[in-house]
């Protein structure tokens, strides 16, 4: 079997170890190399990442990461639930921006069904999805800052991350995981209060952005601490399968949302904020200006969504949507309906999709396969936070240990999403 | 989009809007870096290994839809029986990929394996397949020749088995203190 040379046209100049790309190899010529073993269990690990380091003095020579602390087995379980019931899982395998996974998941089952979705679900699905990438992003910056010793930064993004999910908690009755997309539509209409509560917070947010960037872009210490550390070229990041605001902050053009609009992020305007440094600050301007654009989204989604006050939030295909609870009293079939639906799930065409969307770390896929049952043969979901933790070994060259911290937050790894 | 020029290329499938390639395994290194050095495809989005076990068997699962996909204008078509299209292999590999550029495409890579059957590693061409290679093998044991680094990731290291076979029950895992011990 012929095996390929790594091709110079890409690689050249590249920063990522060899002969494995995810493992930084302690020189064995080095003197007093002292092997660290951090967590799985450590505070600034972002759940349970295991790092195996190499320092000599405080500079990390070698480094390997180790997974699967949190993995669950969704996509096994996943294969033996219904589709109307696998929507739960997905939401769970990202925690923290959860809405796009239950997006990608509901829209990867709408392309198999060929199924047509009213457009006040899309621009909720939108508005929802915005919120959850600010939600996701405060977390960031929350515990990215706090590792670093800002810890009044904590405090003041979980401040603002309360109210996005007291929206949620609004509209679905939850405040994280809201299962409340689904296949067809929402589960639910939008509750009144929900536009001008939503209004109040994107009026709020730009400011509270500003306040971020006062306390951080002018403290010495977060500077020194962020910038030019945790390099990662252009060419790499796209080696390394980097995709969000890793890649954009390693200076590539790339937003999903821009490139193939899904949804309806053709019809809103928005700018994809990008940098050329791939350092940690870059990393962290870049989330920043995205939660900037996210309100000005959320705000365009609530204009449009107010002129459609009446229509329908859901299909009415009844072979796949439940029939409304009413009807359940005064129609037998509804009744067959959805007792079908409930006990046996809906089937789906035989066929294999891939969808991806951008979720707050990047290119958030889900890749199914269909026999024509009522459930998944396959559910396999493409996680940006797997692809992020691919560049840990190449941005932590040449790092102080206490950068690899910074380092490492910056990727803004989920544990859930990296170990599914 | 013509692909013809692809090494290796067994079929090309449009479905869903989705381009496939099928590639002959022996051929899939040299056909992924003639897709990343001629046609672009510079970024790896994932790989994805599907056990086929059972497939098109009976009473492994509900056999119902129609040929052309749903009719939403004829809701009696939702019972038609129809057993799927059988498989060539028991194991496929799907690589998505990305051209990560001002024309921007989409394209996937099928290999069909059997049981043991290796496939060829593409860490050379992409990086970032090292980690969605060894989760393909810890996850459904395909082995990847050439890997630098091919080892467990996701489940522990001593093992036994890999999970997402079809094979493989659910609650699957060896029960420490039964009471049969």
């Amino acid at each position: 079997m012929a095996t390929v040379e790594r091709g110079p046209a890409i690689y050249a100049g590249s920063r990522i170890p060899q002969p494995v790309p995810t493992i930084l190899k302690a020189d064995p010529a080095l003197e007093d190399v002292l092997t660290v073993n951090f967590g799985p269990n450590h505070p600034s690990t972002h759940g349970v990442l295991r790092l195996i380091v190499d320092l000599q003095g405080e500079h990390v020579v070698g480094l390997s990461a180790v997974i699967g602390y949190l993995h669950t087995g969704f996509e096994k379980t996943m294969e033996q639930k219904t589709w109307w019931k696998g929507v739960t899982y997905p939401a769970r395998i990202d925690y923290v921006s959860f809405q796009y996974n239950e997006l990608v998941y509901v829209l990867a089952v709408e392309k198999l069904l060929q199924l047509e979705v009213p457009r006040k679900a899309t621009w909720t699905r939108m508005a929802l999805g915005e919120l959850a990438r600010i939600h996701s992003h405060l977390v960031y910056l929350g515990t990215a800052a706090l590792e670093l010793g800002a810890i009044s930064m904590f405090w003041y993004c979980f401040r603002e991350r309360d109210l996005v999910l007291d929206l949620f908690e609004l509209v679905a009755g939850t405040r994280m995981h809201t299962r409340y997309f689904q296949v067809g539509g929402l589960a639910e209409d939008i509750p009144v209060g929900f536009y001008d509560e939503t209004r109040a917070f994107c009026r709020r947010m730009p400011e509270a952005l500003d306040e971020y960037e006062g306390i951080l872009d002018s403290n010495a210490i977060w500077l020194e601490r962020t910038k030019g550390v945790g390099l990662l070229s252009a060419a790499d990041a796209i080696a390394l399968g980097q995709t969000g605001p890793n890649l954009r902050a390693s200076g590539v053009d790339w937003d999903l949302r821009r490139r193939e609009p899904y949804l309806a992020y053709d019809e809103v305007e928005f700018d994809v904020p990008v940098r050329h440094g791939g350092d940690v600050f870059d990393r962290y301007k870049v989330r920043v200006d995205e939660m900037r654009e996210s309100t000005k989204i959320v705000s365009q989604c609530i204009d449009r969504l107010e002129e459609m006050q009446g229509e329908p939030w859901t299909s009415d295909d009844r072979k796949v949507v439940l029939p409304p609870r009413e009807e359940l009293h005064t129609s037998m079939e509804s009744l067959i309906h959805h007792f079908k639906i409930v006990t046996e799930g809906f089937r789906v065409p035989a066929g294999e999709v891939y969808v991806g969307v951008e979720s707050a770390r990047g290119e958030s896929g889900c890749y199914l396969v269909s026999d024509g049952g009522p459930r998944p043969w396959r559910a396999k979901f493409r996680a940006p936070s797997f692809a992020a933790l691919h560049a840990t070994a190449t941005c932590s060259a040449d790092v102080a240990v206490a950068d690899l911290i910074a380092v490492v937050g910056s990727l803004d790894a989920v544990m859930g999403d990296v170990d599914r | 989009m013509a692909y013809e020029s692809v090494p290796g290329l067994v079929e090309t499938r449009e479905a869903f809007g989705e381009t496939t390639l099928v590639i002959d395994p022996a051929r899939l290194a040299e056909a992924c870096l003639h897709l990343r050095d001629a046609e672009g495809f510079n970024l790896l989005i994932d790989i994805t290994a599907t056990d086929y076990l059972g497939w098109a068997d009976v009473d492994v699962a509900g056999y119902y839809a129609t040929a052309a996909g749903r009719d939403l204008n004829e809701p009696a078509a939702q019972g038609y029986a129809r057993v799927p299209e059988p498989k060539p292999k028991r194991f496929s590999l799907s690589y998505h990929l990305l051209r990560v550029d001002e024309d921007s495409a989409r394209v996937r890579v099928q290999v069909w394996l059997d049981d043991g059957e290796a496939a060829e590693t593409v860490v050379p061409v992409w990086p970032t397949a090292d980690w969605h290679e060894r989760e393909a093998w810890d996850m459904m044991g395909i082995p990847f020749a050439g890997h630098p680094n091919l080892t467990r990731i996701l489940m522990e290291d001593d093992w036994e088995g890999h999970p997402l076979r079809k094979d493989y029950p659910v609650g699957g895992e060896p029960v420490r203190f039964s009471e049969a011990e």
